[in-house]
């Protein structure tokens, strides 16, 4: 089943073409119309008419996350803000967020991509789609939401949390799809196991899974609970939002929509372009995007990808699950966390920046962050009252920065690992990669 | 007047009072009295010494983080009824103690209580109107 067969699978030389001719057209609107890029690619001395082939496209210069940031909140837009219908912004990132607008025919593309996927998993206009992701700022909930009126399903835009009312709307209205990040997938389902009820009895046909970092053996643990496939869905906010990739029922790969998106693979240390299956960091070029077009953008996500023709008959380039980060962000709930969001917490607590170092556990289905804290002169009192009301104050100031709450553990001077160069302040116990 | 008690921040796991201890044998410095405040993660050691400066010095050579911290002790009666007394008299002078902890006099009879409050001063001239002996810093150092 396709949603777009003429596109989805066309011949991989009819396809470059069609990419050459979009990459052309969004380079030059880009330099035209937004003085970011006209100012870039003018002191980098490259110019729309210097892109001849796709391979050109390495000629331009990266964007990365600094530079939407410097753009806040509109710098980027291409078109008048009378022309844009959505707005949306990426969540707890450090400093000002990277907003996203969207014109009408944005959204239209949006949920063309993942109309795309959610045929793929099987979902169409006989479903009832329960959608737990987020509805705000957040992509996710929205995306799908489109998506889903696109194939006319009915959605359930019910968002995460409210665990046992999921369960009750699941059995009820007779739910036969869901979209979920991995670990509230699992532990929706744990908690319809405790109440005695086997999540198998629902009759879920399909699966959407997304927005974290998952393994072979959490989609094994959440298709064993609901007795389906689970597939994944790969985006990212300052692209469009969820959609890039999605997996087919081969469930080898998630097909980049390639005529929306141009995928490359980079070396994030060289920053030179990798070749087929080579693990590399994902860039990613809007190919179709009016009110916000983003040229070579560095996900900073760790990937390789084939073009190899799939199973499904589908044309369409295959990246493979997320394997980690080029940088040092880590996704805990599904919301991004960079280590410098904790120490900016922290100097607002002392004055001077203590050690730390961040513990990321699963003990169950649910993540859990602890920050460590080394004790100093700045830090410490005489009175177990006064230093419980410093931990509080630091998870406060933690809970303000990136929106999380974490478990804050006041340790001795000295006790953390001391690191010659760039320090590591993570330690994901996850074992997600 | 006032003891110069040292105050020690410690996490709670196994085997951490020992090394604070083992560091104050090596100095020489001896304990006369202890208390611990302990929560689930972490604790506060709380020692007064025969020589607090060199205790503290010694301390944070290892690396441990050291407060000093003012306290005072009283001499009270080592008999059944002994530490109500003088609980009662701050309590009705509205003095609100932090912690406190006591041990036993080598004078016949007599047993030291040691005190901290916020407002020391203050508890300090409530005890002297009430005619509490207060010792000296330098006879709990000595005893």
């Amino acid at each position: 089943m396709f949603w777009n067969e003429e596109i989805e699978t066309m011949p991989r030389q009819e396809l470059e073409e069609l990419q050459l001719k979009k990459l052309q057209a969004t380079v030059k609107r880009a330099f035209d119309k937004i003085p970011y890029y006209n100012k870039k690619y003018t002191e980098a001395e490259v110019f729309p008419e210097d892109i001849e082939t796709l391979k050109d496209i390495e000629k331009l210069p990266f964007i990365t996350k600094d530079d939407l940031r410097e753009s806040y909140p509109f710098g980027l837009f291409a078109v008048d803000i009378k022309e844009i219908k959505e707005l949306h912004s990426s969540s707890g990132t450090t400093g000002k967020p990277v907003v996203s607008g969207y014109t009408e025919k944005d959204l239209d593309t949006w949920a063309e991509t993942i109309a795309r996927g959610l045929t793929m998993m099987g979902i169409g206009e006989d479903d009832i789609l329960q959608n737990t992701h987020g509805y705000g700022m957040f992509t996710g909930g929205f995306g799908v939401h489109y998506g889903s009126h696109k194939v006319g399903a009915a959605i359930i835009p019910i968002s995460t949390g409210q665990t046992r009312r999921q369960i009750e709307i699941m059995q009820d209205f007779g739910t036969t799809g869901l979209i979920f990040t991995p670990s509230y997938g699992i532990h929706l389902g744990e908690v319809a196991l405790e109440d005695g009820l086997d999540p198998k009895d629902f009759g879920i046909k399909a699966i959407g899974f997304g927005a974290e970092g998952w393994t072979e053996e959490i989609r094994h643990r959440v298709e064993e609970i609901f007795g389906t496939k689970a597939y994944n869905i790969y985006g990212l906010t300052e692209l469009m939002g969820p959609g890039v990739g999605i997996e087919c029922e081969a469930q080898a790969g998630l097909h980049i929509a390639e005529d929306i998106y141009y995928p490359e693979i980079i070396d994030p240390n060289t920053q030179r372009t990798l070749g087929e299956n080579q693990p590399g960091e994902l860039v990613l070029t809007n190919l179709e995007r009016e009110g916000m077009p983003v040229i070579r953008f560095r996900t900073k996500d760790l990937t390789k990808i084939t073009y190899e023709k799939c199973d499904c008959g589908r044309t369409h380039a295959r990246m493979s699950r997320i394997t980690g980060r080029s940088d040092d962000m880590i996704k805990v709930k599904g919301v991004a966390i960079f280590p410098s969001q904790i120490e900016k917490a922290l100097l607002r607590v002392g004055d001077v920046e203590p050690h730390y170092m961040i513990i990321v556990t699963r003990p169950g289905t649910l993540d859990e962050i602890e920050v460590k804290v080394e004790a100093s002169k700045d830090l410490f009192f005489d009175g177990v009252k006064e230093m419980m009301a410093i931990q509080n104050k630091i998870g406060k100031s933690i809970e303000n920065e990136t929106g999380i709450r974490v478990k804050v553990t006041l340790v001795e001077p000295k006790t953390l690992p001391r690191f010659e160069g760039k320090a590591k302040r993570v330690i994901d116990k996850r074992n997600l990669h | 007047m006032k003891i110069k008690q040292l105050s020690i921040f410690l996490q709670n796991r196994m085997g951490s009072l020992s090394k604070p201890l083992e560091v104050l044998t090596v100095a020489d410095v001896n304990i006369r009295a202890m208390c611990m405040a302990d929560t689930s993660e972490f604790g506060i050691l709380r020692l007064v010494v025969d020589d607090p400066i060199k205790g503290k010095e010694a301390l944070e050579e290892n690396n441990f983080l050291v407060k000093i911290t003012e306290i005072i002790g009283v001499e009270m009666n080592d008999t059944p009824g002994g530490l109500t007394t003088v609980l009662g008299i701050i309590k009705d002078n509205l003095i609100d103690l932090e912690y406190l902890y006591a041990f036993s006099h080598d004078k016949a009879g007599k047993a030291i209580l040691l005190l901290h409050a916020d407002n020391i001063d203050k508890l300090i001239s409530v005890l002297q109107e009430n005619n509490i002996p207060i010792v000296s810093a330098e006879e709990v150092y000595s005893l």
